[in-house]
């Protein structure tokens, strides 16, 4: 680091003001906010991995300013961001999923539903 | 999107585009490929968020919170207040406000990151280019409003005044560079769909006005109104804000994109008469900016812009839409998360405010005032146009209200 600020220290400084919390324990909520944040470092690294593909198949030499320099062609962009938009909605499933519940309605389980056909 | 060419290049795809169209003026901070990737990510979270989960507290509202409610109290809701308060209680409210807030630290996160591990070479750049420009008033001994000094706004650590090191610039940089995340890229480029939008309305409503002095109150860094200067290059446009680090910025970015005709002062927009004379200004602006003041200084500032505006001078005020009983109470609460969640305190009661009646309270008659609507103008050809948008990111969206005046003469 060359500056006279530390990033390590100020980058994820709290802002003024107290924090609000959303869910039931707030155990589980820092959980999700770590989890959340290694998921943007996992998206990260796939497009890293994206870039260090396409620069190959370019024939490009692979070095670290060819990787910081990559452009993609908008068509090459918009494959890019599907691909972080499939990831997004693959690690959200849960919440996919109680949304989908709400629109069912009340569901009978497999044991009531086991129950019946053995009625 | 109807058109086959445009930014969906796939047919498949209808969303933000790479954090790499953004555009690099001159005090852009430099980022690494990974710092351009965790942007694309948290652009596509705050999208999903309000694409797909979103819509879910509303179907959580008409299939449980809305129905419980009724079944306890025999009532409807009373005010806005009482939803959102029935909303805290459901799950579906609680995972996308914990995931909305988680995606609002991470991306303040990321753009200090990239700002302060360059921000020696960010503030000397900073330096050079206002050091001895007279464009640049600052007042190191100003008082901060009250608004400013009590809570980061929007949780952005440091808010919009905080020098980390002397001459520190990296705030702003922050909320240059990170702001696409936000929105979506919803502001264009240069963060200047906004300012482009208050622009082209200005030029349609009133074709023959010739502005010869434009005020931007609560002007920030400078990305709304620089589209001021630039559409009417001959005017002189003077921005005011209380935060220093975002006008020193805000000075040599618009140095950098070209655009020489605007200066920068420190002060406090609610008292400008040591500063400027009555009459003095064609145009008065403010861009999403009430909503960061509060009950004592609007009606100082709606007075300021009475005292400073010429005869056939135009007041605007650009907004978020008021509540009012056309908007559902649901809307209401939706649109009250910033307020109670985002570090935007004041944004609930402005919301409410009878706009016109203090506008007249400040000196203006019912013949004078105006109201509008504008969308972020953008280059459709890349980035996502929030007038063809039909989704809503309550309070988040890139279309806004216009509320304003033309003083008769």
């Amino acid at each position: 680091m060359t500056s006279s600020i530390d990033p390590f220290l100020q980058a994820g400084a709290k802002s003024k003001g107290a924090r609000p919390w959303f869910l039931k324990d707030g155990d589980v909520e820092r959980v999700l906010n770590i989890t959340m944040a290694l998921a943007q470092e996992v998206s990260v690294l796939r497009e890293r991995l994206d870039t260090v593909e396409r620069l190959l198949e370019r024939g490009d030499t692979v070095s670290k300013a060819a990787i910081d320099g990559f452009e993609p062609t908008r068509e090459e962009a918009a494959e890019r961001a599907l691909t972080t938009q499939e990831f997004i909605a693959r690690i959200l499933r849960v919440i996919q999923q109680d949304r989908e519940a709400i629109e069912a309605g009340e569901e009978m389980t497999s044991e009531q539903v086991g129950d019946q056909l053995a009625s | 999107m109807a058109d086959g060419e445009g930014r969906n290049a796939s047919p498949d795809y209808d969303g933000p585009p790479d954090y790499r169209v953004v555009g690099r003026h001159g005090m852009f901070p430099e980022t690494t490929h990974d710092e351009i990737a965790r942007f694309n990510f948290l652009t596509h979270m705050n999208r999903h968020l309000s694409t797909r989960v979103m819509p879910g507290v509303a179907e959580a509202f008409e299939a449980r919170v809305a129905p419980k409610h009724a079944q306890e109290t025999g009532k409807p809701f009373a005010d806005r207040h009482e939803v959102r308060r029935a909303l805290t209680g459901d799950p579906m409210w609680q995972w996308w406000s914990a995931l909305r807030r988680s995606t609002m630290e991470s991306r303040q996160q990321a753009g200090r990151w990239v700002t302060q591990r360059q921000a020696d070479s960010l503030n000397a750049k900073a330096r050079e280019l206002t050091e001895n420009d007279p464009r640049l008033k600052l007042n190191p001994g100003m008082k901060l409003p009250r608004g400013v000094e009590m809570i980061d706004h929007h949780c952005m650590p440091g808010s919009y005044h905080t020098e980390l090191v002397p001459g520190d610039v990296t705030g702003p940089a922050n909320y240059d560079s990170g702001i696409f995340a936000t929105t979506g890229g919803m502001l264009g480029r240069f963060n200047d769909g906004g300012g482009m939008a208050v622009a082209k309305w200005v030029k349609e409503t009133f074709p023959d006005f010739k502005p010869k002095r434009i005020l931007d109150i609560g002007c920030g860094l400078g990305h709304n109104v620089l589209p001021l200067a630039e559409a009417f290059p001959d005017a002189e446009v003077i921005g005011v804000d209380a935060g220093a680090p975002m006008l020193r910025y805000g000075l040599a970015r618009a140095k950098t994109l070209g655009v020489e005709n605007v200066s920068f002062v420190q002060a406090d927009v609610s008292d400008l008469k040591d500063l400027f004379e009555d009459e003095s200004f064609d145009w008065i602006q403010s861009t999403m900016f009430l909503h960061e003041t509060c009950y004592e200084t609007m009606p100082k500032i709606f007075a300021e812009t009475r005292r400073l505006l010429k005869p056939d001078g135009i007041v605007l005020h650009v907004e978020q839409p008021q509540y009012d009983a056309s908007m559902t109470l649901f809307e209401q609460a939706m649109r009250d998360w910033d307020a109670f969640y985002n570090a935007e305190p004041f944004w609930s009661k402005m919301h409410e405010i009878d706009l016109d009646a203090w506008m007249k309270e400040a000196g203006f008659g019912d013949n004078e005032l105006m109201h509008g609507a504008v969308a972020a103008v953008v280059d459709k050809e890349v980035f996502p146009d929030a007038a063809d948008d039909d989704s809503e990111d309550f309070g988040r969206k890139a279309a806004w209200h216009v509320v304003g005046a033309k003083k008769v003469a």
